[in-house]
């Protein structure tokens, strides 16, 4: 946690009655940064950055924004601004009379605020569409207006609220890469609320995985993808296979996992500090093992039995049954070398697994 | 881009600039009291229009007249003397049998309306709805004198049937009676009655209904399944909004209702008027209260009991 | 029998019987009322059939007495205050019921919708003995105070519509881009409701425009329209002039109320 950063959420709990929405959360946000809230309906994503918008007070603890307490500012004395999930475009006002709303207060002249909607609508790539009604736009378009509204104030911080949500899925990949482009290229802090975890991994700088009003971890994508520190983390971004086991220590030298399923698994020293004897969960995802056909000559290997599997086009994933172990394992792998009719895999027909250690994950026991 | 008053310093200025007193503290921290501080002078309102004057006419109900004032001592006199004499008792049955007989009469024959409404209208729906409500936001003091004008010993029915030749002599039963009154209650009130059953019946899902064809139902069957109970909430409601406003309505059996047709309304009006007897008017209008309300959770009951019974 | 509509209407069939129902009871609903315009062009001081000849003398009539143009002036000027006051309490009251969790809101609503289920007679009554042991004498003020209360619950009724139909994010949003309450209600609130604001306008303006019992209860010795015609019905002799007077009463009631529905359900999905 550096002291320097922007937005400084410290000890922060939220009841609504006598449902506590937010349970001592503390994260700092860093300046310029892409920062992703990622987590399911109703675990607080969202009552967090409207307490960043000044929606909601906290019941406790404190937000610091760019060094400010923001205890008792009401949302337009903020220096942040909001992309709302359902837009809020003024349906009574044009395009230009949108994105030129909140410049009321900082007394410009005409030609000034022409000239900054302009820069806007060139921004947002909708040039010359000032006119227009705003009701008569797409989703789409009506997004960009707010997205347009927010950044003519220049924000310390912008907050968007699931602002693809509503959008089709091709529509909204091509706004995410423009999204993040345009993050880069204004260099504001965008705090960014979705439940799509591809989403959060595409574009954030770092995430914060909430749950249940509690942050389970906050860190890049590739940690928290490769490296997740709880189960719930671990299965909530993408798939996981769990293995349970137990520690084997000889000495301080080395160590190694029991599991059942996996056999023996010896792992560096720094992934595992407990004691011998201790109960842990060991994670693998499903496209670090390999299938075999035959059993392999050298590194960690187990066989097994095919279950199941299924073609996705782009890869193809299987479940396989392994001794001592009562679910199937989810193994994925691309189709680079799979043809038509290519039925090399067939169901029943023993396998063999192959992995390797450093891909690993060790987890606390359930 | 063109940088303009907006610079990071300056914003950070105002905002340090900001001292916010405790009172908007406040404010801003408690939803509920923002919203009391919106509500306070509708609040002040309802306390010194409704509030207030309803306590006073309790108390009131407890005094008893003593010559052009009131004594003020507390006693349930009033109260006795309407469970006493017989002639409230009559008037509050003969209430509402008059106003109960109009709600059912509005209810059958403003339902097939509203059930057209709602199901075979497709195009201009809302001027339908105008047209249907418009007459009830009208005066009702003149809607009631348009019936004492058709009703009346030379009025509109007896010297038209008369001209054509149908009677001979001007029907006398038309006005001054329970009729009378039943009839412009039930059309006076009409208008408004059908709202609650069209938004009703327009609610149903007609997904519903297609579902129960497909599975075998005729049209008489899919209406008494179907269409009939989910319905009943706004035939519920529909029968609450005429009956009790009608109840103590004075206006109707003033001008048509004769001495047949007198209500308790006009019972309670002439307390106030000749007979000036503020406590009894109050203990009446308190009386009459405490009626509806029992008329009410009684049919409210039933009808519940009903619905668990066909769900 | 069955009919699968493909647009979401359920029956395509036209079922004769009930259209000529409903086109009956458009007629008997309506009748009655126009049989006031129909006598008040007759000729004749008996309210009766055959009808004798076309006149305006009831209508010039009425141009000459001073007593109806107090009586309208006090209409008028009560309605107008009314208006004003129950619409302007009416968008307050509608804006927080919807957007506010308030402690005790659902018993708030209910009191104040109460006087549309109430006998007015009750409310009459009861603000009459209020205002006699204060000793506030009675007046056009005390009838602005009674028809207020009869207002209120159908300027709130109409504005909650408006109110809930409304994206709360949008004031959020405004709020967020530097506008205080005041600003925000201006520039983004009002404009919303404004259709439903001009709808309660006219809906409350008549409303105690043509509202009698209150007035009986709470009048001074300044009558509104429907006290003076009160008066008049003691006197058959004048009741074709009061039906020219009734007559001009209903058709003004019905544009307002009819303009005010409109503008009321514009931008609105469904009623």
């Amino acid at each position: 946690m550096k002291n320097d950063a922007f937005i400084s959420i410290r000890n922060v709990n939220k009841y609504f009655g006598s449902f506590q929405a937010i349970d001592n959360v503390n994260m700092d946000i860093g300046e310029g940064e892409f920062f992703s809230l990622l987590g399911a309906s109703g675990c607080g994503k969202t009552t967090l950055l409207r307490m960043l918008a000044g929606f909601e007070s906290t019941s406790d603890g404190e937000i610091l924004i760019d060094g400010q307490p923001s205890a008792d500012v009401p949302p337009h004395h903020r220096p942040v601004n909001m992309v709302f999930q359902s837009y809020a475009i003024f349906p009574h006002l044009n395009v230009a009379d949108n994105i030129a709303y909140g410049l009321r207060k900082h007394k410009l002249s005409k030609p000034q605020k022409q000239e900054m909607v302009d820069e806007m609508l060139e921004l947002i790539k909708l040039p010359g569409y000032g006119k227009r009604k705003a009701n008569e736009l797409s989703g789409g378009q009506r997004q960009r207006i707010a997205l347009a509204r927010a950044l003519i104030l220049k924000p310390k911080v912008l907050l968007l609220d699931e602002p693809l949500g509503a959008l089709d899925k091709q529509l909204r990949e091509q706004m995410q890469l423009e999204l993040r482009a345009l993050q880069r290229q204004v260099g504001i802090t965008f705090v960014f609320v979705t439940h799509d975890q591809e989403e959060a991994l595409t574009l954030s700088d770092r995430i914060a995985v909430m749950s249940g009003g509690k942050v389970l971890q906050v860190d890049t994508p590739e940690g928290l993808y490769e490296a997740p520190t709880t189960r719930e983390v671990a299965s909530f971004i993408g798939n996981m296979n769990f293995f349970q086991g137990t520690v084997r220590r000889n000495g301080s030298s080395e160590a190694a996992i029991e599991t059942q399923g996996l056999g023996s698994i010896p792992i560096s020293l720094e992934k595992v500090t407990k004691p011998d004897g201790a109960p842990v969960q060991v994670a693998l995802r499903p496209e670090k093992f390999e299938l075999l056909e035959e059993e392999p000559t050298g590194g960690h290997f187990v066989s097994a039995k095919m279950d199941k599997t299924a073609y996705l086009g782009e890869r193809s994933h299987y479940y396989v049954t392994l001794d001592g172990k009562s679910e199937p394992v989810a193994v994925s792998s691309t189709n680079q070398f799979v043809a038509r009719d290519d039925d090399r895999w067939k169901e029943g027909e023993p396998v063999w697994l192959s992995w390797s250690p450093e891909a690993v994950v060790v987890l606390d026991a359930d | 881009m063109a940088d303009t008053s907006l610079s990071p310093a300056e914003a950070r200025q105002s905002a340090e600039r900001i001292k916010t007193s405790w009172f908007s503290a406040l404010l801003y921290r408690s939803e509920a009291l923002r919203g009391y501080l919106l509500m306070s002078p509708t609040i002040l309102i309802l306390t010194i229009g409704i509030i207030i004057p309803f306590f006073i006419l309790v108390a009131m109900s407890l005094w008893t007249r003593d010559g052009f004032g009131f004594d003020t001592t507390l006693t349930m006199a009033n109260y006795a003397r309407t469970w006493e004499e017989p002639i409230f008792g009559a008037l509050l049955q003969r209430s509402f049998w008059i106003s109960g007989v109009a709600t059912v009469a509005t209810i059958l024959v403003c339902y097939p309306m509203a059930y057209y409404v709602a199901f075979h209208v497709h195009k201009n729906k809302m001027m339908w709805i105008i047209l249907m409500t418009l007459p009830f936001w009208t005066s009702y003091l003149l809607r009631v004198f348009a019936w004492k004008v058709i009703l009346g010993y030379e009025g509109v029915i007896n010297s038209g049937f008369m001209s054509l030749g149908l009677i001979e002599a001007p029907l006398e039963f038309l006005l001054y009676s329970q009729t009378a009154v039943i009839i412009t209650l039930a059309h006076a009130w009409a208008a408004f009655a059908i709202l609650p059953m069209y938004v009703s019946l327009e609610k149903i899902d007609k997904s519903l209904l297609e579902a129960a064809t497909d599975l075998g139902d005729g049209p008489v069957a899919r209406f008494l399944r179907i269409t009939l109970p989910l319905s009943m909430p706004g035939i519920i409601a529909a029968s609450f909004l005429i009956f009790i406003p009608t109840t103590g309505d004075y206006i109707t059996p003033a001008l048509l209702g004769g001495p047949d047709g007198a209500m308790i309304g006009n019972f309670i009006q002439l307390q106030f008027g000749p007979v000036n007897n503020w406590p009894m008017g109050a203990t009446l209008s308190i009386v009459l209260m405490l009626w509806i309300s029992a008329i009410a959770l009684v049919f409210l009951f039933v009808t519940k009991k009903a619905q668990d019974k066909i769900a | 029998m069955s009919a699968r509509g493909d647009t979401g209407t359920y029956i395509k069939r036209p079922n004769r019987p009930l259209q000529i129902y409903a086109v009956i009871f458009l007629i008997v609903l309506y009748v009655p009322v126009l049989f006031i315009p129909m006598f008040s062009f007759n000729d004749s001081i008996y309210v009766r059939f055959p009808l004798q000849g076309f006149t305006l003398q009831w209508y010039a009539e009425l141009w000459s007495r001073d007593a109806v143009w107090a009586a309208l002036f006090n209409s008028v000027k009560v309605g107008a205050v009314v208006a004003a006051i129950s619409t302007i309490l009416g968008v307050v009251a509608a804006r927080a019921i919807t957007r506010y969790r308030i402690p005790g809101k659902s018993a708030l609503v209910t009191f104040i919708m109460m006087p549309l289920v109430i006998p007015g007679i009750i409310f009459g009554v009861a603000l009459l003995v209020l205002l006699s042991r204060m000793g506030v004498p009675l007046s056009l003020y005390t009838v602005t105070l009674g028809h207020l209360i009869v207002c209120l619950p159908f300027a709130v009724a109409t504005l909650l519509p408006r109110f809930e139909g409304f994206d709360p994010s949008m004031e959020e949003a405004s709020a967020d881009l530097g506008e205080n309450g005041w600003w925000t209600f201006w520039r983004v609130t009002f404009p919303m409701v404004f259709p439903g604001v001009v709808a309660s306008l006219l809906l409350t303006f008549t409303i105690s425009f043509d509202e009698f019992i209150m007035a009986f209860f709470l009048t001074g010795t300044d009558a509104t329209l429907p006290m003076y015609i009160w008066g008049q019905l003691r006197f058959p002799q004048e009741f074709p002039s009061v039906l020219a007077l009734s007559s001009l009463i209903l058709f003004i009631s019905f544009i307002l109320v009819f303009i005010a529905q409109r503008v009321g359900r514009m931008g609105l999905e469904d009623a």
